[in-house]
């Protein structure tokens, strides 16, 4: 019993059938404790009044939308070291949930810098940083989009997200050098003085909980679709072949 | 080696449009900023570096898919990956060969355009060495960029789209080195990193790039 006999599509079909309503349940009860729990029973902050609660949302999105794009280059090396199909299309199906969980972080981001930092959008450099990793995922997913030959996309894509994810590290540490930032540090460190009163901390947890399992939920949905449209497309150039 | 060297840049000098089409890009790009921005030459000194900098990454940008796309349509490329020399060598030879042609003569040609934009003294030299060593990182990325979108009937957009945020760290210190040189501080640290960059990229592109390259032409 190892993990890679999930790469057999079949195989992971029938665990993602089984595993999937569960870890739907699992994600809606999460979130449902953690943003009830954060909106309605925290109390304001001092100096922020109510708009410190887009914590809630803003940080597991924004951790999410680094750990996708993580993800996809663990899945991309898989697939160029041991071929398995199951793989590339996990990476493929990841993408535009990494993305939107970027947009999410940047949008609530600009709404909460609206009334703090008395402006949508600064050139910070974890918001450029940000910025780029948007950036990044277009062009991956539309290097995706482009390559009719679904093995050849899957490979190509797979070198990309390798070197991208290089200078996306690279360029990351580059801002901190071009401008100075006004976002706060991290500040949910387990070994750090000052952290996040624990009064935000613990509904936190439960709304970081309930994104990942909801961006486990959504790969196991998205990977489970692309395998079955892959076999469609497969079906349907047999029969065109026989016709 | 020298053979390849020698055959794309005859390629590249006599069909025309190569690098002079570049040169004449950056030339209108640097002409069209006082018209957006206003005359004021205050103004122009400061963002001067930037927009030279930027400048050239555009008109380096321009003649990228000409790396391997009549190569490859022409079924050479095939032959060059067939050939005893290794394909990371052919992308090196060919990455060498578009800096030539165009990242070298950009670099030449920006202290005249600095001149328009009123560069304050000091950054002239600043702005030739940054350039210099700034733009065969630009080629090399862009061969990278190429070598993907090689097998795509129209991948000019997409190979911008894919190659232009790759170049955010060299445009980064490149830009850096140039702005503390025009307000008189000391550029000797991001013109250092710039050349790491730089450095990194010529050694270990040309393996991603051959990597797609063999993808491509399976």
């Amino acid at each position: 019993m190892s993990i890679w006999e999930y790469a057999n599509p079949v195989r992971f079909i029938r665990t993602a059938d089984r595993v999937l309503p569960w870890a739907a349940a699992l994600t809606a009860a999460a979130l449902l404790v953690g943003l009830i729990w954060g909106f309605f029973f925290t109390p304001d902050d001092y100096r922020q009044g109510s708009t410190v609660k887009i914590i809630f949302l803003h940080v597991p999105a924004a951790m999410m939308a680094i750990n996708a794009w993580a993800m996809m280059l663990v899945t991309s090396i898989i697939w160029l070291v041991r071929r398995h199909h199951v793989s590339a299309l996990a990476a493929k199906a990841a993408a535009p949930i990494g993305i939107t969980m970027t947009l999410i972080a940047l949008y609530t981001g600009a709404v909460w810098g609206q009334p703090m930092w008395g402006t949508w959008w600064e050139w910070d450099p974890r918001l450029t940083a940000f910025l780029i990793l948007f950036i990044f995922y277009l062009g991956y997913m539309a290097l995706w989009a482009a390559i009719e030959n679904p093995d050849t996309a899957a490979d190509l894509t797979s070198v990309l997200c390798i070197v991208g994810s290089v200078f996306a590290l690279l360029s990351r540490y580059a801002v901190n050098f071009w401008n100075q930032g006004l976002h706060q540090g991290a500040s949910l460190s387990l070994d750090a003085e000052e952290n996040v009163h624990d009064v935000f901390y613990y509904p936190l947890l439960f709304c970081i909980a309930g994104f990942i399992l909801l961006f486990v939920t959504l790969v196991l949905l998205r990977t489970r679709t692309e395998i079955r449209a892959r076999r469609i497309a497969a079906l349907l150039a047999r029969e065109a072949r026989a016709a | 080696m020298m053979a390849l060297l020698r055959r794309d840049l005859t390629l590249a000098l006599r069909s025309g449009g190569g690098f002079g089409l570049s040169l004449a890009f950056f030339l209108i790009v640097v002409t069209l900023v006082p018209f957006g921005v206003g005359p004021q030459t205050a103004t122009l000194a400061g963002i001067a570096p930037g927009i030279l900098w930027l400048g050239a990454l555009l008109a380096c940008l321009l003649s990228l898919d000409r790396i391997f796309q009549l190569d490859f349509e022409d079924g050479s490329l095939d032959l060059l990956a067939t050939a005893p020399l290794p394909l990371e060598g052919v992308v090196a030879v060919k990455a060498l060969a578009h800096w030539l042609v165009t990242g070298l003569p950009l670099t030449l040609a920006a202290p005249v355009l600095g001149l328009l934009l009123n560069l304050p003294d000091g950054a002239y030299s600043w702005l030739l060495l940054s350039l210099a060593t700034g733009t065969p990182a630009l080629s090399f990325l862009g061969a990278f960029g190429a070598a993907l979108t090689v097998g795509l009937k129209r991948g000019g957009l997409l190979l911008s789209l894919l190659v232009l945020p790759l170049y955010i760290p060299t445009l980064i210190f490149g830009a850096e080195a140039v702005r503390r040189a025009a307000d008189g501080l000391s550029p000797a640290t991001p013109a250092m990193i710039l050349a790491a960059i730089t450095a990194a990229t010529v050694a270990l592109i040309p393996y991603a790039a051959a990597a797609a390259l063999r993808i491509n032409l399976k």
